[in-house]
């Protein structure tokens, strides 16, 4: 049969794209029907978070950190709960990275403040003596791109379905609406509002002078990520 | 068309332009690699280029420029030497397949500057390996459809009825990377569906969980299909060749072939065990990891049985040094990733050094030695002219060899050392170290790990000069010379 094959390319390739489809179909295709639904207190993220989150990626922070806590007590003392399926129902890209040569932050939000991230990013080895991580000036200057994160939350609400402008009910039975606005300046107005309250934990004059003429600084932004993560 | 009474003529004008690719894109991607090793190492190296030169914004440079430039050049290379050549046809006797060729070329060029640009300024889907925003993505599935046309267009007109072996692992490449970079780069463009913010930017089909699981599944398996199957289909050509063995077993290819082909799909899941995936597919990712030992050693021990009765050739010959070591590079990661496979050890080993240890001493001793020997045996074919220098190749084995050992044992290190500290605890159940004391501890490995990398490169700048001589200033030779098995080396 596989001399036959050697002979026939057409039946030989077809030969093989099934053998390698097999896994595929068996393993990914059920689990799709399962693992999206979000945990009870899991919400999309607004704007602002969206654009911090644009700004982890753009420089990579997945590089360096994970954001999954295996099911281990060292890792759950270390960093709290083991990470939950359902914590990522609105994560795309997912971001759990594959390598920890900096700490996991699946729950950072719980324990470093704004003004420790602030200085972190300034300057690591000012918080953290011996660390490794570069510092990240640039995004004290740059401005956030919000109206791609906008335009990102347009999308996730209007293609998959993502609760925006609806109820959604906590942990603790409170609820909470995400807003997305019908227009971006809308949308900017409140992704500044979120900004100003950032801002003013933090210490840097240009990061606030920038906040006050209605731009947004790209650690303003990835700081209002880093906080939700909890 | 056919002239039985000459051999034929191929045209390599191709595999020409590919060659020069692998080596510019060897140069960048493992220059750019060994500058984020000393960067780990000796963190104000993070501050030469501003925001461009940090750690993380070149690290994807660095991977996509070794596994899709440096490498896929190689196998688009020897593609075009080696088709035409088993398939006994010749690309000057279609024009359309010469226009093609020359448009693959071009376009696959294209893209990958254009990913060294984009990735610079931090344009990246975060996926790894499947960096490239979504433009880029389909100039990608441009060239790959291409490469595709000249597949199957040179076996349309091949005059060897029977596809080689090498020929099996090339369709598959082609075949399973299609499968997987269309399936994990699904995503939506935010432009286009809202009429807001950059054009490029775009977000993934999948949320959560389920990306996760398809980028696993395509991230282990591009590791299968570009960095095994078809380095699999060079190491079935070139070592037969150069040494003027027959390949030892026709059965044992056949088992190694459809058994990798089965088994691979199913290990991606080994990439996400402790994770919140569920817990049957990670233990079907940990079993089939296991099983994967055999047609991985198959292969390789189909390859070192080949040279049975001829292992003094292993000692006059440099290419033939650089394909063995490759074979047991092959062995010797393809038994590792497993044991990072099971459960317990993976445990330990996930998060840590001992990974990118693992993808090195595969990468750096089975990919890496496989190309250089491929393109060091073709290159007088492609340009009749002796190889300039034996023992600049000499010295280039061995310089990289070295930095292979001092990379992955580092890492074996580094990596055991932080996973044990991370669990370490006293007796009073609380951790014993915080997270920046686990960094601290690693300085001299990564220090020792950039020292092994730097040790490479520069055999890949050796290995650069020694073709370049090669082609400018080597011995010509006369057709006969070529019609030989061992590479013409000049003794020097």
């Amino acid at each position: 049969m596989f001399h036959w094959l050697e002979e026939r390319p057409f039946f030989f390739a077809v030969g093989v794209f099934l053998t390698i489809a097999f896994a595929g179909l068996i393993e990914i295709l059920p689990s799709f029907v399962e693992a999206s639904r979000p945990t009870v207190g899991t919400k999309p993220y607004s704007t602002l978070e969206l654009a911090g989150r644009n700004v982890y990626i753009a420089d990579s922070c997945n590089a360096c950190h994970s954001q999954l806590i295996r099911p281990f007590k060292n890792e759950t003392d270390r960093y709290g709960m083991y990470s939950l399926s359902g914590e990522y129902a609105y994560d795309r890209p997912f971001l759990w990275g594959s390598k920890r040569t900096g700490p996991d932050l699946h729950r950072v939000g719980n324990y470093r403040t704004t003004d420790w991230h602030e200085n972190h990013m300034w300057d690591p080895i000012s918080v953290v003596p011996g660390s490794i991580m570069p510092a990240y000036k640039h995004m004290f200057s740059k401005s956030a791109d919000l109206e791609t994160a906008y335009a990102e939350a347009v999308t996730v609400n209007k293609v998959f379905n993502a609760p925006y402008n609806t109820a959604i009910t906590m942990r603790d039975g409170s609820s909470v609406t995400v807003k997305l606005p019908a227009t971006y300046d809308e949308a900017k107005a409140d992704m500044l509002t979120e900004a100003k309250i950032i801002a003013n934990s933090m210490k840097n004059q240009d990061v606030k002078d920038a906040v006050e003429k209605g731009e947004i600084p790209q650690i303003v932004a990835l700081i209002a990520y880093l906080n939700i993560l909890k | 068309m056919g002239n039985n009474q000459h051999p034929l003529a191929y045209d390599y004008t191709v595999t020409r332009l590919f060659l020069y690719a692998t080596i510019l894109f060897g140069i960048i991607g493992m220059t750019i690699g060994v500058i984020i090793a000393f960067q780990l190492a000796f963190p104000e190296l993070n501050y030469l280029f501003g925001e461009y030169g940090t750690f993380s914004r070149l690290r994807p440079i660095h991977t996509n420029g070794v596994a899709f430039g440096f490498t896929v050049s190689g196998i688009f290379a020897t593609w075009y030497y080696v088709g035409q050549r088993v398939l006994k046809v010749s690309m000057a006797e279609s024009p359309f397949l010469m226009v093609v060729g020359k448009l693959h070329f071009a376009v696959y060029i294209l893209t990958i500057l254009l990913a060294v640009v984009t990735l610079f300024a931090g344009i990246t889907t975060s996926k790894e390996y499947a960096e490239l925003e979504w433009p880029l993505d389909l100039l990608v599935v441009v060239f790959w459809v291409l490469w595709g046309v000249s597949i199957f267009g040179l076996i349309g007109i091949r005059r060897e009825r029977t596809l080689y072996i090498s020929i099996w692992y090339y369709i598959a490449a082609f075949l399973a990377v299609a499968m997987l970079f269309l399936f994990n780069n699904m995503e939506v463009p935010t432009a286009l569906v809202s009429g807001h913010g950059s054009w490029y930017h775009s977000v993934s089909w999948y949320a959560g969980t389920n990306d996760a699981l398809v980028q696993w599944w395509f991230g282990h398996n591009a590791v299968a299909f570009v960095f095994t199957t078809p380095i699999v289909a060079m190491i079935y050509y070139f070592l037969p060749k150069e040494s003027g063995q027959t390949v030892y077993s026709y059965k044992l290819s056949l088992l190694s072939f459809w058994g990798l082909m089965f088994v691979y799909l199913w290990a991606g899941g080994h990439h996400l065990i402790y994770s919140t995936v569920p817990d049957w597919m990670q233990t079907m990712g940990s079993v089939f990891s296991i099983v994967l030992i055999l047609p991985s050693w198959g292969s390789a021990i189909n390859m070192l049985l080949t040279m049975k009765g001829e292992w003094n050739q292993l000692q006059s010959n440099p290419l033939i040094k650089f394909m063995v070591l490759g074979s047991t590079f092959y062995m010797l990661s393809t038994l590792e990733g497993p044991i990072q496979a099971i459960k317990s050890v993976n445990a330990l080993a996930h998060f840590t050094d001992w990974i990118p240890g693992h993808v090195h001493d595969g990468t750096l001793g089975w990919v890496g030695f496989m190309i250089i020997a491929a393109i060091y045996h073709m290159t007088p074919r492609l340009f009749k002219r002796e190889l300039y220098s034996k023992s600049l190749m000499e010295t280039q084995f061995w310089l990289q060899t070295i930095g292979i050992v001092l990379y992955f044992s580092s890492m074996w290190i580094a990596g055991i050392t932080q996973g044990m500290m991370w669990r370490a605890t006293d007796e009073f159940g609380n951790l014993s170290y915080s997270f920046i004391d686990t960094v601290v501890v690693l300085h001299p490995y990564y220090t020792l790990r950039a020292v092994g990398g730097l040790l490479y490169l520069t055999g890949i700048f050796i290995w650069a000069y020694n073709i370049y001589k090669t082609i400018s200033v080597g011995r010509k030779l006369e057709d006969k010379e070529l019609n030989v098995n061992k590479s013409p080396m000049s003794a020097n």
